[in-house]
């Protein structure tokens, strides 16, 4: 007998035979405060901070944002931060979550994980696999970037709480000075976690903080890695990298002319900050490109606002020669968001990440030694050429 | 299953309707096999899942469905008995008392 019910997955597309709902998937940043001080990271602030605790949303400005989401279709919420788990609410808010039918994708650095959160995972699944960051196998390693004592044992517990209860999670890393010598520990370790079919996912391009602290954004700087380096890491699985590179030129190359937006950005999704402003994409947060939540909604938003900001042009005649007709924009890290927090702009070219990008096209074969991404007429013949080889 | 049973939509799961389209959302743990499944009912099951309101009986619900739809009453029964009995299985609906 054939079953009546069919199992989807959400993350296969197709879900709507008709008409996509407004809202697919919404980021929330709950916190922009985190127990841990990671000198590498683009938004942390103290936990104790309480100027900023009290301008955060509200537990209920929180759940009508939820609310709204799901009536307009939002099956997937990611709950981000700064550390999520700060949140005196945040069992609330999951609960609340989850009842109203929405998949939930923690992002934790699993330090707050006690017994009764992972027995709570365990009991209501967030049927989504929390992504839980880990920054060395040693407790030197660790606590060198977290700079907080007792850190580094407490993210353990809670990793070990995670798999005695069997909720599922997946381990990243970051590609930092400090635990450069532990990737291969890190990566064999990482086997062990059930859920973990794919070597971990490393950040390694670090993004300046949004608030535009200098101090911090020259320590930031410094922790980038040379592109020489970054191609090395890239190429660890070399076969691997190329045959990931090949399907992502198959699918997205193309100059993208002066339209700034060639990305998902506001496309069914969207992210709110701790603070009320809804805001195209996670990490965009350039002032004009802002929704504040206290004078609208969601849908307005996102019929409204959004197409507004997906259709502003590029300016700026260094982005109009170079990122506008430049065929590798696809791999490379400039986009607004990012233009935004080097250069408070939104079409400025990033230099480093520019350095990046021809690093990798070069090591493929796409570019010659002296050859810049923008002025490549036949561009297209050489990327047929990288896929069909 | 008893023809006078009474069954509703459990507190294990979340119903929704996104777009014309039913999707049901696991909410307690083990509903489904894998842990990120959703769940969708094929045409036959959507009629018969709007049925399942905590207040009909089997049988009430064969007799309704049997004049809004063409067929044998035997034919649409054996459909309320096996989507109930599946859904049943999967946790979806609990028997009301
Ligand atoms: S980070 Fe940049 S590329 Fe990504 S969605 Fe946001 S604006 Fe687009
Ligand atoms: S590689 Fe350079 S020119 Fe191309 S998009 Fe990136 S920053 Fe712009």
């Amino acid at each position: 007998m054939s079953s009546y019910i069919e199992k989807i997955r959400s993350d296969k597309a197709a879900l709507w035979c008709d008409s996509a709902p407004l809202l697919t998937s919404l980021d929330i940043e709950l916190t922009e405060r985190c127990n841990n001080n990671c000198v590498h990271c683009y938004i942390n602030l103290p936990a104790e901070n309480i100027a900023a605790r009290e301008r955060e949303l509200t537990t209920d400005k929180i759940k009508n944002i939820l609310d709204e989401a799901a009536s307009l279709g939002c099956l997937h919420v990611k709950f981000t931060g700064g550390e999520p788990l700060l949140r005196k609410d945040f069992e609330d808010i999951y609960l609340f979550t989850r009842k109203l039918g929405i998949k939930v994708l923690l992002f934790t650095n699993a330090v707050l994980i006690t017994p009764y959160m992972a027995d709570l995972f365990s009991e209501i699944p967030p049927l989504q696999q929390i992504e839980v960051t880990l920054y060395g196998l040693k407790k030197e390693t660790y606590e060198s970037v977290t700079n907080v004592n007792g850190s580094f044992e407490a993210a353990q517990q809670g990793i070990q709480l995670l798999l005695e209860k069997k909720v599922p999670f997946v381990v990243k890393g970051s590609t930092l000075l400090q635990n450069r010598e532990e990737f291969d520990a890190f990566e064999a370790w990482a086997t062990n976690i059930p859920d973990m079919n794919r070597p971990p996912a490393y950040t390694m391009f670090y993004h300046l903080r949004s608030n535009k602290d200098e101090e911090k954004n020259r320590a930031i700087r410094k922790l980038r890695l040379p592109p020489e380096n970054v191609l090395n890491i890239l190429t660890r699985r070399s076969p691997e990298y190329i045959k990931e590179m090949k399907s992502f030129f198959e699918k997205f190359t193309q100059p993208p002319g002066d339209h700034l937006f060639s990305c998902s950005a506001a496309k069914a999704k969207g992210s709110v900050d701790s603070y009320g402003f809804f805001k195209p994409c996670l990490m965009l947060r350039a002032p004009d490109t802002l929704y504040d939540l206290k004078k609208g909604s969601l849908k307005e938003a996102l019929t409204d606002f959004f197409p507004k900001v997906q259709q502003l042009k590029a300016e700026n005649s260094d982005y109009l020669k170079r990122c506008a007709r430049c065929f590798l924009k696809g791999i490379c890290e400039q986009c607004p968001a990012i233009s935004w927090l080097e250069n408070s702009t939104l079409d400025t070219p990033v230099d480093y990440f520019c350095d990046v990008a021809h690093t990798q096209a070069r090591h493929l074969g796409l570019l010659r030694e002296d050859e810049m991404s923008w002025n490549i007429p036949d561009w297209e013949t050489r990327i047929k050429r990288f896929c069909s080889g | 299953m008893k023809s006078d049973a009474v069954y509703a939509p459990s507190d294990d799961i979340v119903a929704r309707n996104i777009e014309g389209e039913l999707i049901i959302v696991p909410l307690a743990a083990g509903v489904g096999d894998m842990e990120d499944e959703l769940f969708t009912l094929n045409e036959t099951g959507r009629a018969i899942w709007d049925e399942l309101d905590g207040k009909k009986t089997i049988t009430e619900i064969v007799q309704n469905l049997s004049v809004e739809y063409d067929g044998e009453e035997g034919e649409i029964e054996a459909d309320v008995i096996g989507i109930a009995a599946e859904l049943l299985k999967r946790r979806m609906i609990v028997a009301v008392t």
